[in-house]
């Protein structure tokens, strides 16, 4: 008799099969950091040897480093946006009656299904209708609207995860409800907020279609990156931007998991 | 101005939820500085109750005074009620001195003041040193220790407690009753608790409110609640008791003589008004108040005879289950181990004689 339990038993296919399937993922964006170290302008096999300058010229390509500031512009006052709402949003459907909860939780969570490119069309028109100019507010605004879902999302699992009896109990000892938010809500879900702030970040730093609609003479990160692509000479630069996005966004995406799932230290008695 | 009798005074208060009724049409008043319990199975409304003092749910009729002012106008953040919650709530993110402090900045106490209140609370709930400690490094009755010390520093002039031991091992549950007890005649504060223990209400209580559906069944002291029930479902609620069907045949100078199933013609003392000739009436006794004997018994107590059915050996005392001809069920006998009042060669097999005193049977109405 083995002593692991039968539903524990570890399995030969599934392991082959998750080894498959995470190369088939990862495989394919291995080739970024790849070729952008290889010598050759030709993005082709084979490899000709190690090289950084790519790097070095991506470090003086005043232009893209001009794209990469109104990206992080962009996506940093979009996340907080859109995290400030996710988290009046997410106390709001969790701490409150409200009446048709549902169906405004539904619509709330819509932009998280509806096409990026059917919501680039529809905000460039009632932009232009209102006779606004485009520009990387328009791109903020967007990308608060295509943000929100994921906040509340994460927000709204951090609100459900403690006991409702702290805010209660903040109150019943003399805290008005601003008081008891400032003092027991936020420092609670501030794990949450964190998380959802880094994601909502990635979320506009990448988005490429509602970003190509709506810039107007400024362009974000993706939409420099994609003009580049035009021009042969500077794709291995373009590559070795992308390897460095690439090692940050992992990094960023893991940080936010892992703040996710730091829980708060549930209320419940003994051992 | 309000009397020390009706401190809390609740007026014709209900709470309904939706088609819900969770408290309905409840009045009743406690006095100043008493420990009174909410007693009834879960979803009698004793909780929703307590929350409406606290100031969490706002009665849907009626209205709560305390020290004769009314509150439903009144947030719980400006009530003079302060509550230790079931599962403690204590804020995981701060040390027990910092939540025992939390309450403190909405009193406008100096910080050395503060300070000093802090320690002097840990000392009353015998946590001196645990200022440091977070609440997951707190065991349970630590924790409630902890929840107790947060709201009696604020001082309140109502102590509400919803189920504060019911996450306890019994042990030690034991334990905090007695120190909960000790601690409120030394505060003086008036504390509402909430329980569904019967055991635990009778041990604490100066008065308790027994509820059922919303609603108080009858309230008063542990004593009169355990010797004078106003009803089969409070008798049945508090302690164990017997159940016998029985017709009034005569009523005079305070006893009524009855005809009981299986027991026969019995009289027994009659103070209500529904102990009338020809009424249809329940009479209940006691399973400490019966008595067995292998004879019948000559100092004029009622008995009949019984056959013995079961047993069962609680340690401190034995319970008998007999059976009467003509009853359906089974009385049950509790005999201390070493009581005086037992027969030691009563054995399963012998016919025995099943005896009891006029006056501990007490008279019920049929519901």
């Amino acid at each position: 008799m083995t002593e692991v339990a039968y539903i524990d038993r570890p399995s030969r296919a599934l392991y082959f099969y998750a080894i498959l399937y995470l190369g088939f993922l990862y495989i394919p964006v291995l080739f970024l950091p790849m070729f952008s170290f290889n010598d050759n302008i030709y993005i082709a096999f084979p490899l000709k040897g190690f090289t950084t300058k790519w790097y070095m010229e991506m470090f003086n390509n005043q232009p893209m480093w001009a794209a990469l500031n109104n990206s992080f512009n962009v996506a940093c006052v979009s996340a907080a946006i859109a995290t400030l709402l996710g988290l009046f949003g997410a106390k709001a459907v969790t701490r409150y009656r409200i009446p048709g909860e549902k169906p405004i939780i539904f619509v709330i969570m819509l932009p998280m299904v509806v096409p990026y490119i059917i919501m680039g069309v529809a905000l460039l028109i009632l932009i232009t209708q209102l006779g606004f100019d485009l520009s990387l507010y328009t791109v903020t605004m967007a990308h608060v609207l295509i943000s929100v879902p994921f906040a509340m999302a994460t927000l709204i699992s951090r609100f459900e995860g403690f006991d409702q009896a702290l805010e209660e109990a903040s109150t019943d000892l003399g805290a008005s409800p601003l008081s008891t938010f400032w003092r027991v809500t936020l420092p609670l879900v501030f794990p949450g907020v964190l998380a959802s702030f880094l994601l909502c970040f990635t979320i506009s730093f990448d988005e490429f279609i509602m970003a190509y609609f709506l810039a107007g003479t400024d362009p974000t990160l993706p939409i420099f990156i994609w003009s580049q692509l035009r021009f042969p000479l500077r794709l291995p630069g373009v590559l070795a931007l992308g390897s460095l996005i690439l090692v940050v966004s992992f990094v960023v995406v893991f940080f936010s998991q892992w703040l996710r799932s730091y829980r708060v230290e549930k209320t419940q008695p003994g051992i | 101005m309000t009397s020390n009798n009706d401190f809390v005074s609740l007026t014709d208060v209900s709470k309904h939820f939706g088609s819900v009724v969770a408290v309905d049409h409840l009045s009743f008043t406690i006095s100043r500085g008493e420990f009174f319990s909410l007693l009834g199975p879960s979803g009698c409304g004793k909780t929703t109750l307590l929350r409406m003092l606290a100031g969490f749910e706002s009665p849907t009729t009626g209205e709560i005074y305390i020290d004769g002012a009314p509150m439903s106008e009144v947030p719980p953040h400006h009530r003079p009620t302060n509550m230790v919650f079931q599962n403690y709530a204590i804020f995981p993110h701060l040390n027990v001195r910092a939540n025992l402090a939390y309450g403190l900045r909405y009193d406008k106490i100096e910080k050395a003041e503060v300070g000093r209140r802090v320690e002097e609370a840990l000392e009353m709930v015998k946590l001196p040193g645990f200022g440091n400690r977070r609440s997951n490094e707190l065991s349970g009755g630590e924790r409630q220790r902890v929840a107790l010390a947060r709201a009696l520093i604020k001082r309140p002039k109502v102590l509400l407690l919803d189920e504060p031991l019911g996450a306890l091992d019994k042990k030690l549950r034991e334990e905090m009753q007695l120190e909960l007890r000790a601690l409120q005649e030394s505060v003086g504060i008036t504390f509402i608790f909430v329980t569904h223990d019967q055991e635990e209400a009778l041990t604490l209580s100066t008065r308790i409110a027994v509820m059922t559906r919303g609603k108080a069944l009858q309230v008063a002291s542990p004593k009169d609640l355990y010797n004078h029930p106003v009803s089969v479902e409070v008798a049945d609620f508090i302690g164990q008791m017997n159940f016998v069907e029985a017709q009034v045949m005569d009523v005079r100078n305070g006893e009524a003589v009855l005809d009981a199933t299986g027991l026969g013609k019995i009289t027994a003392p009659a103070s209500s008004d529904f102990v009338q000739k020809g009424a249809n009436i329940i009479v209940a006794i006691r399973p400490e108040k019966l008595i067995l004997s292998a004879e019948r018994r000559s100092d004029g107590l009622g008995a009949v005879q019984c056959t013995i059915k079961t047993s069962a050996y609680l340690g401190d005392r034995d319970h008998f289950y007999v059976s009467v001809d003509g009853c359906e069920k089974p009385f049950a006998v509790a005999i201390a181990e070493t009581g005086a009042n037992s027969d030691q060669s009563l054995d399963r097999q012998s016919i025995v004689w099943l005896s009891w005193a006029d006056e501990s049977l007490i008279l019920l109405p049929r519901d």
